[in-house]
């Protein structure tokens, strides 16, 4: 039997990669669109979460993972690469400008009438994925170590921790200007989106979750290379013949 | 029956809005580029490169066809 210990310090460590993924993507949408239908999305996630793994409990193993990495994140890709497009474009014509002191002066990115549907979506399919993958580490480790119930704390307190992280950080995260936060969240997006439908497909990427830091850096450098030809371009450069 | 049959077309919309978005060849590229991959990891050759490569390539494409526009 393997030490509760070790089977806490693991489901903490694994669950919590997890939840900075899930976190990252609530703190970014509802930043930029909106906290309302953004935490509609994440109360929603919860709910779905808690009715399979109630429903399921220890067979949650059998639930297949791979199609359902490679609809989230096939869906997360096309939707971040049009926020990446669009937050080059909009860094590249007005540069960083605009730190915004204070929020609560300026109107989120929906202001639409109703429900933003799209914040919901994605706020709900992060949170949803990345949950069930938390319940996926704490039934692997818990029920082959013989520990669940430490596993189930393990699990549960990585969220929590990270939660609150996220929570400390959101006054910071929306006096980002909205230009480059779009940027950001696009590019998160992209590379979340990138990761998870190749994983659903059965790739297996260099450095397994390691990878994930590697395509972000590549999209990176991509934003930096696509903003220094888009301002080149506005002003009216061009290679000579 | 207007309000019943609109229901439909909102939500078709939404999804449209959502995955294809301004510019329809980038969804398709990205279609395109995970088949590829599928294919690429059956056969078992290393595919993780190819989805990058198309979203970097597109990205370009996408953004010279939005500043040639404007």
């Amino acid at each position: 039997m393997t030490d509760p210990t070790v089977v806490f310090v693991t489901t903490f460590l694994a669950s919590a990669v997890e939840a900075i993924e899930m976190v990252t993507i609530v703190l970014g949408v509802g930043a930029t669109r909106g906290w309302r239908s953004t935490l509609v999305g994440v109360v929603a996630g919860f709910a779905v979460l808690a009715i399979v793994i109630a429903a399921f409990g220890l067979a949650l193993k059998a639930v297949p993972i791979g199609p359902l990495r490679l609809i989230v994140g096939a869906l997360l890709l096309v939707f971040g690469l049009q926020w990446f497009r669009k937050g080059v474009m909009r860094v590249a014509a007005h540069g960083l400008a605009g730190i915004r002191l204070n929020p609560e002066d300026e109107p989120p990115e929906w202001s639409g009438e109703g429900f933003d549907w799209t914040a919901f979506v994605l706020a709900f399919k992060g949170v949803t994925l990345e949950g069930l993958e938390v319940a996926f580490i704490v039934v692997s480790f818990g029920a082959n170590a013989n520990h669940l119930g430490i596993a189930v704390v393990g699990g549960t307190s990585a969220v929590v921790i990270i939660g609150v992280i996220g929570l400390m950080v959101q006054r910071l995260v929306v006096m980002i200007p909205r230009s480059l936060l779009q940027l950001v969240v696009g590019i998160l997006l992209t590379t979340f989106g990138s990761f998870w439908a190749l994983e659903g497909l059965g790739v297996k990427w260099p450095f397994g979750d390691g990878a994930i830091l590697g395509l972000l850096a590549l999209y990176l450098l991509t934003a930096v290379t696509y903003i220094g030809l888009e301002r080149r371009r506005a002003l009216g450069f061009r290679s000579p013949a | 029956m207007r309000r019943l049959l609109s229901w439909p077309v909102a939500f078709g919309k939404f999804w449209y809005e959502f995955i294809v978005g301004d510019d329809w060849t980038v969804a398709a590229a990205v279609g395109l580029g995970l088949l590829l991959t599928a294919l690429l990891t059956a056969a078992h050759v290393p595919a993780w490169w190819l989805v990058p490569l198309i979203v970097i390539t597109m990205l370009g494409v996408s953004l010279r066809r939005a500043g040639l526009k404007a």
